[in-house]
């Protein structure tokens, strides 16, 4: 009896063995034959940010084009990143941030785009053709943009104080009241632009005056803050914020005292983009898929439901009529608004690592 | 004295509940908020539970993570079953390190178990061609399933009567029979607690299903961790709502069983004492 009882767990061990291995090469079965550029078939896998799509077009693709999507979501850049160091992932078109776009092509981890398979990369506002993490721009077509700048709550403002600068997050009269960005990029950022440097800058000394910067600002503050920034906005506990303009908008309907400005000093212009990534196997459903996501249409219904501006320009001056005058301001500032405002690009390893080690010591 | 006692041990025990469950009562109230703020009160609305369900990528992931966590309850309890029948038949020499064994995955981190999986998933895909997706996940789910339901089956055993099964063979049963119709029965309220337990881990892993889940398929917890890129929308509070509620129920099952079973092992006992 014993000897049976073993030989059915061995048996049952195999059987699923067996059934496990042979469920997992049928997916890789469906990878289609490399097609003629007039037809399109098979599939393409997309990669993109949680919530940050109108969900509908993916099944008008599907309609037009006979390519079924598999679209899969991510939360932040560096899980995406690793996700494709990984190996074994199969992702075809993908959308990092600015700064991880070049960080990506300077580790020649993406495919150039063939732009005669996306005519509507003409339709992308002059500012994201050519931007500072894509200088060629032949790696990447921007998909959604958006500013950084200071909101703050018009309850807690001293009579007389004209809100145009991020002095105030660094000014005592406030103390208490004042939040800050909890992730070292954006913080060292605000600090650098308020000093008068690029958010980009290599200089180490620029940087260590933006820490002693930003320890004077520390006492002052209320909070780091990330996802509780609109609770505490909304809530009208806190008194400045720097945020992006998208969220403003959101937030402003359930606390009307709220303002946005774009401080004088410059801020960070974020901008998302859609990329090939390396040895992609659908290269031309990509490219399709792009083109689409780049379409007028497209890039208008993503914005009505994203809340964030479409990199294509034609979309976001139809799109913007949606919106009262301040807060077409808000979103779709005029491009001589941006005249001092950067998007971040990769930095070499030993200024990451710098900024790792302050903002380390900054939060201990 | 003694009532004041009670009194102050009620008090304690009602803080802790709060403390254990006020977070979860907030994030059920706030499902029902109209506004998409988490401090701002706005009424009551149904519309995310609307929204949740018209959410195709939602309800993908979900039918995904149901899929796998049923297919691999069920196939880890058929395994974890057969292993524990077998374990309880191997001498303690062998036996006691193969339970050790057993234990260390359900001891051990997730996220390393994960990264494992992910590793040898990803090395084996480079010689058998094949990629991550449903597979690799379904296959991860029922290994990290298998140690709980043999942890759940051997007690069963151990309250068996090895005499029971050798009496039946006595009497002519083949060892198939005796095992469906003397042992299977003994031991079935562990087998469906195992297949229970088995089932809730499955559908709330996130960790390893992140890690060997591939390109191609999500399940509700990892579509979850993507959406909370800023702010938590309260789609996310009715969907933990609904997963908090089926959690709930099933254990509620569970440890409704346990009662019963022990309860009637109680009147067994009674029964025997008084013949």
């Amino acid at each position: 009896m014993k000897n049976k009882i073993c030989a059915l767990i061995a048996l049952s061990l195999a059987a699923a063995l067996l059934i496990g291995c042979a469920k997992t090469p049928a997916s890789g079965d469906s990878t289609p034959a490399p097609s003629a550029p007039a037809a399109l078939s098979g599939e393409v896998n997309v990669y993109n940010w949680g919530e940050y799509i109108d969900e509908s077009l993916l099944a008008e693709f599907e309609t037009q084009t006979g390519v079924r999507v598999n679209y899969m979501t991510f939360q932040n850049n560096e899980e995406m990143y690793a996700s494709l160091r990984l190996g074994g992932s199969e992702y075809d078109v993908i959308i990092p941030s600015d700064y991880m776009v070049s960080r990506m092509i300077a580790e020649d981890m993406l495919e150039k785009l063939d732009f005669a398979n996306i005519p509507n990369a003409a339709l992308i506002g002059d500012r994201n053709k050519a931007p500072e993490y894509d200088p060629a721009g032949e790696y990447s077509v921007a998909y959604m943009t958006g500013t950084v700048g200071l909101i703050y709550d018009s309850s807690f403002i001293a009579d007389g104080d004209i809100i145009d600068s991020w002095s105030f997050l660094f000014d005592p009269a406030y103390s208490g009241e004042i939040l800050m960005i909890d992730n070292p990029r954006d913080a060292f950022g605000i600090a650098l632009k308020y000093l008068g440097y690029s958010l980009n800058t290599t200089n180490k000394d620029e940087i260590q005056e933006a820490y002693k910067l930003l320890s004077a600002q520390k006492p002052l503050l209320q909070a780091y803050v990330m996802d509780t920034i609109f609770d505490k906005m909304e809530g009208g506990e806190a008194a400045f914020v720097p945020y992006y303009a998208g969220d403003y908008i959101t937030m402003k309907e359930s606390n009307p005292n709220l303002r946005f400005v774009l401080p004088r000093e410059g801020s960070n212009v974020f901008a998302d983009a859609m990329c090939i990534p390396k040895g992609a196997a659908n290269k031309r459903n990509a490219e399709a898929f792009i083109n689409f996501m780049t379409a007028t249409d497209s890039a208008a219904r993503n914005m009505e439901v994203t809340g964030y501006v479409s990199a294509n320009a034609e979309a976001s001056k139809s799109y913007a009529e949606n919106y009262d005058e301040a807060d077409r301001a808000v979103l779709f500032p005029a491009d001589d608004e941006l005249a001092d405002c950067e998007s971040f690009i990769n930095l070499p390893q030993d200024i990451l690592t710098l900024y790792d080690e302050l903002w380390v010591s900054l939060k201990a | 004295m003694t009532g004041k006692v009670r009194l102050q041990g009620k008090l304690y025990t009602a803080l802790i509940l709060l403390f254990l469950y006020a977070p979860i009562f907030v994030m059920i109230t706030f499902s029902f908020n109209a506004s998409k703020s988490h401090t701002v009160w706005a009424g009551v609305t149904l519309d995310w539970y609307r929204e949740l369900f018209s959410d195709k990528l939602i309800l993908k992931a979900f039918y995904t993570t149901i899929a796998v966590s049923v297919i691999s309850a069920a196939f880890a309890t058929l395994v974890g079953t057969c292993a524990a029948v077998g374990l309880s038949n191997m001498r303690r020499r062998w036996r006691t390190p193969l339970l050790f064994v057993n234990n260390i995955p359900l001891i051990n981190a997730d996220i390393i178990t994960g990264i494992a999986m992910c590793l040898l998933f990803v090395f084996l895909g480079g010689f058998l061609k094949f990629k991550r997706g449903f597979g690799t996940l379904l296959v991860a789910h029922i290994t990290f399933n298998i140690p709980y339901v043999i942890l759940s089956v051997m007690p069963k055993l151990r309250q068996l009567d090895d005499n029971l099964v050798d009496a039946a063979m006595d009497l002519g049963c083949t060892w198939q029979r005796a095992f469906r119709k003397v042992m299977l029965p003994e031991i079935m309220p562990g087998i469906v607690n195992g297949a229970l337990i088995a089932f809730t881990m499955s559908i709330d892993d996130f960790v390893i299903s992140y890690f060997t889940a591939g390109s191609k398929t999500q399940t509700l917890s990892m579509a979850v961790y993507a959406m909370t890129r800023k702010r938590i929308s309260p789609e996310i509070n009715a969907l933990s709502t609904i997963l908090f509620v089926s959690v709930l129920i099933l254990l509620l099952i569970i440890n409704i069983r346990e009662i019963r079973q022990e309860e009637k092992q109680k009147k067994l006992l009674k029964i025997g004492g008084k013949i």
